[in-house]
């Protein structure tokens, strides 16, 4: 059995597709053949909404009278500092940006309760934000300062623009020592006293196509509450890792670098985020549809938790120090019961990244493609499998004499 | 009837030097378990207090806080998640020491129990969306 994706196009134009979520078919293939289920169902909708570091937004403000060009000089978002690099007046926030005068780490451990993730929320609330800027001023760019009030709705472009999301799969991040620790994987108690994880599992969207057999560049997506597309790999994105038999990576792998329209976004899919010690971070909502072109591609759906693993790390010194050694490796089913082992101990389990959201997202892009809106397509080259032979660098550090 | 109830004091300046509580032990006979104590910068005292006694006789040390000049709060109403910011991540889970969120089956949603917490404030700067606020 194989299908196209024209061919289900106008099935979903005619009405006709038959759209189940991630979760859902797990439930078919209990009772039917993969083979039959794969006839039936037409696509599949993943989901995932966690804190995802690698982002950011670029925005054209519109030009000012007389002109100013930012590029070069210095401007701020409710004093978040953007980065202005490009021609004169666009501007890139990224949502680890941090006020000048807030103070990290110096009050240990720092709050982090305002950056970029939570200027990107207000921007999509359509809220006003306050940019300030200064520029050299030029013959043709005179302005050398610049404060106003910006809202969302009054910009050229707005747009979503994101390096590095949607990770295949992740580390779980405990702590051996016996002080507690600030990570980006959240607060880790002293002596192994909890356990951190942030994947949907059996919900997210590369876990259900481990391959990247019809995830790609070019693929229509659900981004923060819109529509976006997979723009290209993600960074540090890696094929070539341990996986199961049945095919799905054990540890980190895939990444996606999505872009989208922030105007047609919403802040319940982009939420500003605090990591404790850590930083600010945005969390996004991302959800991916997997068209069913053969029994194998659904196969590869029907993955369960208790299918999909991931490994335990010490964020004391492992994860720090880049020691590659884990503590073993443990299954989303465990980590959702709760409680894992951990040489010997019970260890209680917590997620960064929202289940209960993350089913929400695969429910309504099912529903944006049941009633038709959403049509599916064809990625125009394909994300870099194991036979891309990608290595995953750590860096060559030269140490500069001079 | 013996009864046990979680109550904010607040302290007046003119009393953050005197022996209150002991009073409510020595005479009213009530058993108390300190869950927080602060002194605010405007020297305003700050008591979180899990009260257990005899009704009779807790009601009686009640008043005799009251007349003192003592605020009473019930604790329930101090620390209050956002609904509308909680993502239901479940980050908070294993950082409450009372055990006051749990996850329900099979929804997987972040319940919150705020007659089991303490209001020691830990949940508040370790939820990434900081959806749990802390009111006195």
């Amino acid at each position: 059995m194989t299908k196209t994706i024209e061919e289900i196009n106008e099935k979903i134009q005619q009405g006709k597709a038959v759209v189940v979520t991630a979760e859902e078919v797990i439930d078919l293939v209990k009772h039917k053949s993969t083979k039959k289920v794969a006839q039936e169902v037409d696509v599949v909708t993943t989901g995932t909404f966690g804190p995802m570091c690698s982002s950011g937004a670029y925005i054209n403000i519109g030009h000012s009278k007389p002109r100013i060009k930012l590029g070069g000089g210095r401007v701020y978002l409710n004093d978040v500092p953007a980065y202005a690099a490009f021609a004169a007046i666009d501007i890139y926030i990224g949502a680890n940006a941090l006020p000048d005068d807030d103070p990290r780490n110096r009050v240990y451990p720092g709050e982090f309760n305002y950056g970029g993730g939570h200027v990107i929320e207000e921007l999509v609330a359509a809220k006003d934000v306050r940019l300030v800027a200064t520029a050299y001023g030029t013959d043709c760019y005179p302005r050398k300062r610049l404060e106003t009030w910006i809202n969302i709705k009054d910009l050229n472009e707005a747009v979503l623009f994101n390096l590095r999301n949607a990770c295949q799969n992740y580390n779980i991040a405990v702590n051996l020592s016996d002080r507690t620790l600030y990570t980006y994987m959240g607060m880790l108690k002293p002596n192994l006293g909890n356990a951190n994880y942030c994947s949907a599992g059996q919900l997210s969207p590369l876990l259900n196509d481990p391959y990247y057999k019809t995830i790609g560049i070019g693929t229509k997506i659900f981004l923060g509450g819109g529509t976006g597309f997979i723009t290209w790999q993600g960074t540090q994105h890696n094929p070539n890792v341990l996986r199961s038999e049945n095919g799905v990576p054990k540890r980190g792998a895939g990444t996606l670098a999505v872009t989208g329209d922030l105007k047609q976004m919403s802040p319940r899919w982009l939420v500003g985020t605090s990591m404790l010690g850590y930083g600010c971070n945005i969390t996004v909502g991302i959800g991916i549809p997997i068209p069913i072109l053969s029994e194998e591609i659904l196969h590869y759906t029907s993955v369960t938790d208790d299918d999909i693993f991931a490994p335990v790390v010490d964020y004391s010194k492992a994860y720090p120090q880049m020691e590659s050694d884990i503590l073993g490796e443990v299954s989303y089913a465990q980590l959702k019961s709760g409680r894992i082992i951990i040489q010997g101990k019970e260890v209680p389990t917590a997620s960064l990244s929202s289940y209960p959201r993350a089913v929400e997202i695969a429910a309504i892009l099912k529903e944006w493609i049941l009633s038709g809106k959403f049509g599916l397509t064809q990625p125009v080259a394909p994300l870099p499998g194991i036979e891309s032979g990608t290595i995953f660098k750590p860096l060559k550090e030269r140490p500069i004499q001079e | 009837m013996a009864i046990s109830r979680r109550i904010v004091l607040h302290f007046p300046r003119r009393l953050v030097d005197r022996p209150i509580v002991y009073r409510l032990i020595k005479d009213y006979n009530l058993e108390f378990n300190i869950l927080k104590a602060a002194v605010t910068p405007d020297e305003e005292g700050l008591m979180v207090l899990e009260l257990s006694g005899k009704q009779q006789e807790y009601d009686k040390g009640i008043r005799y806080l009251t007349t003192n000049g003592v605020k009473i709060q019930a604790l329930s109403q101090d620390v209050i998640r956002n609904d509308d910011r909680c993502t239901h991540c479940g980050a908070c889970i294993t950082i409450c020491p009372t055990g006051a969120f749990e996850l329900e089956s099979p929804t997987r949603q972040v319940r919150f129990y705020n007659e089991k917490c303490v209001a020691c404030g830990l949940c508040i700067k370790a939820c990434p969306p900081r959806a749990m606020e802390l009111h006195f």
